[in-house]
């Protein structure tokens, strides 16, 4: 227990949750940006093939990260079409693979939300005469907690995988390595202490998150119904 | 003035077949007939919600979305209070200050205590207030109903019914669709009788039910629904 505690005062702790926060944040942040108006875009967009991407954008949400990993690494390694930008082995490069891996799932959640929502709202609407963008936006507003949730499950993937990152990251001391690749790293060399810690960390990041938005349904469900 | 309404050959899909009638101001109209005779499809046609398969829906007159309103069997509210809902309908309708008209129109349907409560805790009934609310901040020259009172009970039926015959009073033309012969009784002028997606018969409310023109329309004063 106080060789626990005390890794938990280690600073180097504490650099690796920071960078991993930043990658995971920032990933979603990238994802949400995209994924949330093309999830909206498809709930109420009518257009050929729409039934396929659906059921592709479902299966995406399974991607696994190994893949990913792999993906991003051949497109960002020197002979890959990305390699010049130079970005493998990088804080950027595990942006990019987290960001491939959310995408997906912030997406088919908010297009599920936004779809419901308008096929209650889409005759209403119309009635009061309110169609196209300001339609769009009526609706967006009204599931704007739903989509919270959306964004939540992808940091939590994000933040949760360990293979896209390894990969992409390399696990190198001090600039790419984050709390997941850690954890594995650390657990084979035999360092249980420092991988317990992180673990703990980990698990209580992804608790107060979950627990922050849980709330701030709950209030919203009392106050707008 | 937008009215009279004028349908020509209007037909939906295999649910409406081809109709022609012209629906005047004046006195309420009832569209009466058996769930699945085809009275919302109808109301949606006239509202123009849906498009027609073929034929025409004619209206009289300019900036007709404006000027008309439709209350559903279910009531949409937005997550927003109940006067913020009011105050959005009147807004989309490019009103500018729509607060006082908004309150104005919760008093008249009885729900002025409830203003700033979230339209969506309210109950059945209250949502169905507030949806005639709605209709009424916008002064409608026509109000579709379809169905309103189906999900309520008596109570709640009886204040929607109150707020209904403000309507009429006010000079809105009702035209509500409706499978309760006594809400038909009660709030009609004349009857629109459907069955089967025909109109079989259109009567004043007092003809109707003594002396139904058509066996079809006999057999559901009856209770006798033909399903054949």
């Amino acid at each position: 227990m106080a060789e626990f505690l005390s890794v938990l005062q280690q600073p180097r702790l504490w650099e690796i949750v920071v960078l991993s926060l930043q990658v995971s944040l920032s990933a979603v942040g990238f994802a949400a940006l995209v994924g949330l108006p093309l999830g909206a875009a498809i709930a109420v967009g009518r257009f050929p093939g729409r039934s396929a991407v659906i059921v592709l954008l479902n299966a995406l949400m399974g991607l696994p990260p190994v893949v990913v990993g792999l993906a991003v690494y051949l497109l960002l390694s020197r002979a890959g079409p990305l390699g010049s930008l130079g970005l493998l082995f990088t804080p950027g490069a595990m942006v990019m693979a987290q960001t491939i891996l959310i995408l997906p799932i912030i997406a088919a959640l908010s297009r599920q939300a936004v779809e419901d929502a308008w096929r209650e709202y889409d005759e209403q609407l119309r009635s009061l005469g309110v169609e196209g963008v300001r339609a769009a936006l009526t609706v967006l507003w009204d599931v704007r907690f739903s989509l919270l949730t959306a964004v939540l499950a992808g940091l939590g993937r994000a933040s949760a995988e360990v293979g896209a990152v390894m990969i992409v990251g390399g696990n190198i001391d001090g600039v790419t390595r984050v709390m997941t690749t850690t954890i594995a790293l650390e657990t084979s060399k035999g360092d249980l202490p420092l991988a317990l810690g992180l673990g703990v960390v980990l698990i209580g990041i992804v608790l107060v998150l979950n627990a922050g938005a849980f709330l701030l349904k709950e209030a919203a469900q009392r106050r707008f119904g | 003035m937008i009215l009279s309404l004028k349908l020509e050959a209007v037909s939906f899909l295999n649910i409406i077949q081809p109709l022609t009638l012209e629906i005047e101001a004046g006195p309420s109209t009832i569209i009466l007939g058996a769930n699945g005779a085809g009275k919302s499809v109808l109301m949606r046609l006239m509202h123009g919600l849906i498009a027609p398969t073929s034929g025409a829906v004619l209206w009289n007159g300019s900036d007709v979305r404006r000027k008309q309103a439709m209350v559903f069997q279910r009531p949409v509210m937005l997550r927003r209070s109940a006067l913020a809902n009011v105050v959005y309908a009147l807004e989309a309708a490019g009103e500018r200050d729509a607060q006082p008209t908004a309150m104005a129109a919760l008093k008249e349907v009885g729900l002025a205590h409830l203003a700033h409560r979230p339209a969506r805790v309210l109950s059945g009934g209250e949502q169905q207030r507030l949806a005639l609310a709605r209709a009424w901040a916008l002064h409608p020259e026509v109000l579709f109903l379809d169905e309103p009172t189906a999900s309520l009970d008596p109570s709640a039926t009886r204040e929607i019914e109150a707020v209904i015959r403000a309507f009429d009073a006010s000079g809105t033309k009702v035209v509500m669709a409706t499978h309760n012969l006594g809400q038909a009784r009660r709030l009609g002028d004349e009857v629109l009788f459907i069955h089967q997606g025909r109109l079989v018969e259109r009567a004043p409310v007092e003809r109707f039910f003594k002396q139904p023109g058509s066996p079809e329309a006999a057999a559901f004063i009856k209770g006798e629904l033909p399903w054949d």
